[in-house]
């Protein structure tokens, strides 16, 4: 019998007008040369990668980051670094002057030990930012009200946060990234804490519609080989929700037939 | 006359266009954004865009992040 060679491509990812057939993001921070880096996102086969915005060091020229990222991918600019609504619009504008399109990930954080991101103004700037024509996709801690708000004002997708930023911890907060994706009808995408190839997969088992991973890669030995697990574990994990997946049982139920015993 | 450029006191010469002076402290302008005073710069205006002594300056570009 031939193996099911269906490609997931028939299951496209649909975001901000675009359609994608990878469901793996990847962030380009903490590598540790551009090299290593492109290596990772052409291992990793990201559509959309996130970049930050940083003031330029005066006092040498720098390589340009862009030049590292392939033709075709989607550039997702986060405003990290913004404290608050208004620092994160800024953000977002110059994004857009750059001429580098329009879609911004909202990572609004105050708090240096947890980095967690501040709801509400991450609300205040989706508001803003989606009626000036911005691709919005939200960095938000899981909460249902807070996830309705922001469907409400545009945002093209959620993203709620697995874990603390870049801890490797895994979904901790899964059981409320479950109601997000049951309730909310625009993409969900498991944003932060992802450490394990095992974690995305069971992001996506759950039926999340993406996945963003940046430190697990960036700082393993092996980035490209790391970045190629994710987007397999990512890619298996889809499947198995697409399949339809059985529910747990509490107690044992045999797989082969109960009749035709040699002791019978 | 002196502007204050990514948050540092700079010298530079009078009259000086934002074009000349992007091209001078960065290596690939074309992914340069520019911020005086507060307000973006579209890229068509840096060469006709002279500086004001005093003027904040803020060129931004993009780096990794997750």
């Amino acid at each position: 019998m031939s193996p099911d060679t269906r490609p997931m491509t028939q299951d496209p990812l649909t975001l901000g007008g675009k359609t994608f057939a990878s469901r793996f993001l990847l962030g380009t921070g903490k590598f540790k040369d551009k090299a290593t880096l492109q290596a990772a996102i052409t291992a990793s086969g990201a559509e959309i990668v996130t970049v930050a915005l940083r003031r330029i060091d005066v006092e040498r020229h720098e390589e340009n980051i862009l030049s590292y990222i392939p033709e075709g991918v989607t550039l997702l600019t986060n405003t990290s670094g913004a404290r608050n609504a208004d620092e994160a619009v800024r953000l977002a504008r110059l994004a857009k002057a750059s001429g580098q399109g329009h879609w911004i990930k909202i990572e609004v954080i105050n708090d240096s030990k947890y980095l967690l991101p501040d709801n509400e103004e991450t609300i205040k700037a989706t508001e803003l930012l989606v009626k000036e024509g911005f691709v919005v996709l939200p960095y938000v801690t899981p909460d249902l009200y807070v996830a309705r708000r922001l469907v409400d004002a545009g945002a093209a997708a959620v993203m709620p946060l697995g874990s603390f930023i870049g801890s490797n911890q895994g979904l901790k907060t899964r059981e409320f990234i479950q109601v997000l994706i049951d309730e909310i009808d625009v993409p969900v995408i498991v944003d932060a804490g992802i450490g394990a190839p095992s974690q995305a997969c069971e992001a996506m088992e759950m039926g999340a519609d993406a996945v963003l991973v940046n430190t697990a890669v960036a700082i393993a030995d092996d980035p490209a080989l790391l970045a190629r697990a994710f987007a397999r574990a990512v890619e298996a994990g889809r499947a198995g929700y697409l399949s339809g997946l059985p529910t747990k049982k509490i107690q044992g139920d045999a797989s082969s037939p109960l009749t035709g015993f040699l002791y019978e | 006359m002196t502007i204050t450029l990514n948050g540092q006191s700079r010298s530079v010469s009078d009259g000086l266009s934002l074009q000349a002076l992007i091209t001078q402290v960065t290596g690939h302008p074309e992914h340069v954004v520019a911020e005086v005073n507060g307000r973006i710069v579209e890229k068509t205006a840096w060469a006709s865009f002279a500086i004001d002594t005093g003027a904040t300056i803020e060129l931004v570009t993009f780096v990794g992040g997750g």
